[in-house]
Formats: structure tokens, sequence, C-alpha cells
């Protein structure tokens, strides 16, 4: 990976009325990687999108998006980047195959070049048969793979998702997951916005937490988890099995306090293995009985809890 | 941008436009049936009760009427825009390295498409009916012209209202509520004499009745009460103010 930064925002600040959406946003994304940009909703991530692709300007600050300052070469920027919305933004009124051929128009490629690209485009996203269909007609999930298309018309080298996968069934997440992770392997940079932390610990390489306007966090999914601690054993004992003497007798045991849930006896671990060797020996011999013995590790939603004190899934207003 | 990416960014989005038309039928039919319809309104229920002392009433009224279909030919603009604001298409415009006009000059120059559609659908029925030109060729041309030149500029008018309304439906619901008494306090169905005092004065003055006795002037040789050149000035105007605020308007709009 070379060292140079795709995309660098300095300071950047934006305020509503007298809202501030953004309050001092810094990013950093080195070429080639994948970017997460998580936050709940009204944390900033679509205003801050909004910037690096030159549809606000910021009131203060600076950003570059492939070496141009967005504010002063807009138009140096247009032309490097991919930008795939949440809301798809596709012309319905037009079949799959018109509406890349017109961003292609719009790009300037010329009329052979664009109807070759989107014949091209429409293969690779399996859309060939439905490309010959009027977008209205489209599910959810093609719409949303049309949408990426589009973005890629150009091969931009660096890429803006926002929020690509919100509202798709299982399969079509899936599947535009694939897409993305293959871009990446050829080597395009991704600036993606997720609510989904599943979502981001699949793509991102590295994840930027923002929560009221700034970043409360920075780091690789793995350095963000162990901010909030280590693995934990989590036991669950057998109907009628003494709770409280099981916690005693596994304190010892663990690397920190065990807590008891109705019947879940939950231990922080380091060496997860000969915890749970230990665990299962002290309590047999006890004659406690066990149901169920998992090992949890924390997800990047426990991440999120920790730093913004609430859930992805509910913030206040949007964004 | 060079002046050619310019003009191929234009004439790309009008196409578009353009495409959409067919596959929305409701929009087809206000192109198509609706005028039809008020055509033989006027003409065969309303007509027999209005006196237009000289002429008979079909030649009277089809001049207006098309002046009036295209005034309203432009809302497709802003049905248009507000959707394209609606549904994120403005924003994948405004992320690409294209012109940032020719989102809103590609949108009005379809429109002229379109009114030709209406115009020649208004001028067939309007010869089934009976009306008759009683002009030379050159001034029926140029009557023509004045209509289409009218049409784009009401379609600024209507783009202003499209990036002015909070969704698509207000879109068609304000241009209709602006636009419909302008086009009806006018000498476009009755002859201005016949309204109340009070009124005349605002008739006589309305830039619409200026275009309808233009256009009739050139299609059936009534004298215009003025001058036949005051129309073409006039649509000029309100291209170039609407132009202007729809352009306001449009940055307005997407600094936010």
């Amino acid at each position: 990976m070379s060292t140079s930064l795709a995309i660098e925002a300095v300071d950047l600040r934006k305020r509503y009325g007298d809202v501030e959406a953004l309050r001092g946003v810094e990013l950093a994304v080195p070429a080639g990687s994948v970017l997460g940009l998580l936050g709940p909703n009204g944390a900033g991530k679509t205003t801050t999108l909004r910037i690096l692709t030159t549809l606000l300007k910021p009131d203060a600050g600076t950003a570059r998006v492939a070496g141009f300052d967005v504010v002063r070469q807009p138009a140096s920027v247009r032309a490097r980047i991919g930008l795939a919305g949440q809301y798809a933004a596709v012309d319905e009124n037009l079949t799959g195959f018109e509406n890349l051929e017109l961003v292609g128009r719009l790009y300037h490629l010329g009329r052979r070049a664009s109807r070759q690209r989107a014949g091209e485009l429409l293969e690779s996203f399996g859309l060939t048969d439905a490309g010959k269909r009027l977008v209205r007609t489209y599910s959810g999930g093609m719409r949303r793979r049309l949408d990426l298309a589009a973005a890629l018309v150009a091969q931009p080298p660096i890429l803006f998702l926002d929020e690509p996968t919100t509202g798709l069934d299982i399969r079509s997440r899936l599947a535009l997951w694939e897409a993305i992770t293959s871009l990446v392997a050829g080597g395009t940079t991704v600036l993606l916005t997720t609510q989904d932390l599943d979502e981001a610990d699949r793509l991102a390489h590295r994840i930027t937490v923002v929560d009221h306007g700034v970043v409360i966090a920075e780091g690789t999914p793995d350095e963000l988890k162990l901010q909030v601690g280590g693995d934990r054993l989590e036991i669950l004992l057998a109907d009628g099995a003494d709770a409280a003497e099981a916690e005693r007798l596994v304190a010892a045991l663990g690397d920190g306090a065990p807590r008891v849930v109705d019947r879940t006896l939950s231990l922080p671990v380091e060496r997860r293995r000969a915890a749970i060797a230990d665990v299962v020996r002290r309590l047999d011999e006890a004659g406690i009985g066990i149901e169920d013995i998992a090992t949890r590790r924390p997800t990047l939603d426990d991440v999120f809890l920790k730093l913004t004190g609430h859930a992805a899934e509910d913030g206040e207003g949007q964004s | 941008m060079r002046a050619r990416d310019e003009l191929s960014d234009m004439l790309v989005l009008a196409v578009r436009s353009v495409r959409r038309i067919p596959r929305q039928p409701d929009l087809l039919i206000g192109f198509t049936v609706q005028p039809v319809m008020f055509v033989l309104l006027f003409v065969y229920v309303f007509g027999g009760a209005i006196s237009t002392p000289g002429l008979d009433y079909v030649d009277f009224l089809v001049p207006g009427i098309i002046v009036q279909s295209m005034v309203f030919g432009g809302f497709v603009t802003a049905l248009g825009l507000a959707e394209d604001l609606k549904k994120g298409l403005m924003d994948r415009f405004r992320s690409l390295p294209m012109s940032r006009s020719a989102v809103l000059t590609g949108r009005t120059l379809a429109d002229v498409s379109t009114n030709v559609i209406q115009l020649v659908v208004m001028l067939v029925v309007g010869v089934l009916v009976g009306f008759d030109f009683k002009t030379r060729v050159l001034e029926i041309l140029a009557g023509i012209g004045l209509l289409l030149l009218v049409g784009y500029a009401f379609s600024w008018v209507f783009a202003f209202i499209g990036l002015t309304a909070s969704s698509p439906e207000a879109a068609n619901a304000l241009g209709f509520v602006i636009l419909f008494p302008v086009t009806f306090v006018s000498s476009a169905f009755v002859p201005v004499r016949s309204m109340p005092g009070w009124l005349q004065p605002v008739a006589d003055n309305n830039p619409f009745t200026v275009m309808v006795n233009a256009a009739r002037r050139l299609f059936v040789d009534t004298p215009a009460a003025t001058d036949v050149w005051l129309a073409p000035v006039w649509s000029v105007g309100i291209a170039l103010v609407f132009g202007a605020l729809a352009i306001l308007r449009y940055r307005r709009v997407l600094a936010r």
C-alpha cells in the first residue's frame, strides 16, 4: 500500500443555522484502503461525505481528494471520484442501460465508449438482461447494484459509498459486499459510511467513528475492539444450578470479576482455551450442570455502545 | 468547461428528459388528450354562450388556447426538477465533471420538443373542428415561432417553481394555482370587453393577453390591441428574469 493519502480532511466545520453539524472533522485515507465512517444518525457522516464529493462547501477547514482541494479544484475532484448514495440515485424512467450510458455521456466519454462501458458494467453486475428494462421495475438490490455501477462508469480511483446496503436483504447485501471487495482488490480507495457495524467490520481496513460532528475514535476494527476489552466466556448453567456458588467457584479462573444474569455466567478471559478447560472442570467437580458454553469476542456494536453511549441504530435525527 | 462539453451536456440531458415522457402515461395524457379536451369543451360547450363579434368563436379560441397550452407545457420541467431533487439524481449529476447549468438548460430545451407535439396536436384538432387560418404562410410561421418562444419562457417559470416547491406534487399544484388565473383573466377565452369594468385593465395589461393577441393577429388577422412585437419582448423578459431566479434558487437549494 502506498503511503500517499487519497482523501484527507483537516478541521472540517459546517453549521446549519444553530446546529453545528461538523465541529472539526479530521480524516486520512491512504490510497488503496477502505475507511469506514461510522456514527449514529445526525453524527455528521453524510455532511462530511457531501463536502468531500464537492456537493457542499465547508464553512471552515480544508479537504483534499486525489490531491485536489475540494473547494478550489472541484472539477478535478469530480473527474476522479464515483459516488453511490443511500437513495439509489438512478432514473426510474430510463432503462438500466440508458442510465449508465447517460452517466458516461456526462463524463464526456463519447457515445460509443459510453455504450460499451454501460454494457460491460451491466454484465459485471449481473444486470445484462435487466439492462433493457425500466429501472422502476427493479428490486431494491438491483437498483443499488445499478447505482454502484453508475459510480464506476469512469473507473474512478476513489469511491464514496453512502450507506450502500441500508435496507437491503441479506443476499443483495452479500452481492454488493463482494462487488466492493473486488474493487478494492483492484486498487480502488473507498470511503464508506454505514450504520451497519458488521458491514464496517467486513469491508473497512480502518474505522473512524464520528458523533456530534467530531471524530471520537479511529483505528482498525481490532484496535477498536481491544478498547472495550478482551474475550468473555459465557456459560449457560443447567436449570436449577446454584448460580451464586458457580460465580464463587470460577472467580479465580478469569481475568476479571464474573457476572451472573439469570442463568448465564459471564467471565472475562484472556487465554480462552485454558480458561474453558478450567471452568468446565471446576463446575463439574462441584456438580453444577452446564447447558452451553460459548466465547464471545467484543463486536463493533460493543465498541459503538461504549463510545457513543447508545447503540448504532438509535440515533437522533437525520444528518 | 469547454463550450462543446456544455452543449453536449445540455443535449444529453434534453434527450434524457424527452425519453422519459412516453414512459409516463399520465404525462403523455397531459400533452395530448388534455389540450384536445379543452378545445372540444370550449368550442362545443361554452362557445355558444360567448359572443365574439366579427369572428367565429373557434377562430377566436384556437390561438388563445394554444398559447395557454404552451404556457402549461413547462410543467414537465417543474415536475422533473422536483423529482430529481427528491430522488437524489441532482446529487449524482453534481458529482460528475459536467456543466452545472445543463441540468436546467437541458430540461427547458426538452420542453420545446414536447411543445411542438402539443402544437401539432392542437392545430390538427383545431382545423378538424373548423378553425381556419386567415393569414399568409410567413405570418403563420412567425406565429408558430412565437408560440414556441412563449412556451420556452414559461418553462423557466416552471423551473423556478419546481426548485421552490417541496415535492413534485406541490410543484404541480403551485404551478396550477399561480398560472391558471393568469391565463383566464386574459383575452384567451372571452373578449376582455365582456368582463366587469374593474377587471378589464388587469386583463388588458396581462402579458398573457399580449401574447394571445399577437398569436391571434398572426393566425386570424385580428387587429392586435397591442403591438405584436411586445409579445416576444415579454417572452424574452420572462425567460431572463425567471432564468436568473431559477439559477439562484438552484444554487440555494443545493447549498443545503
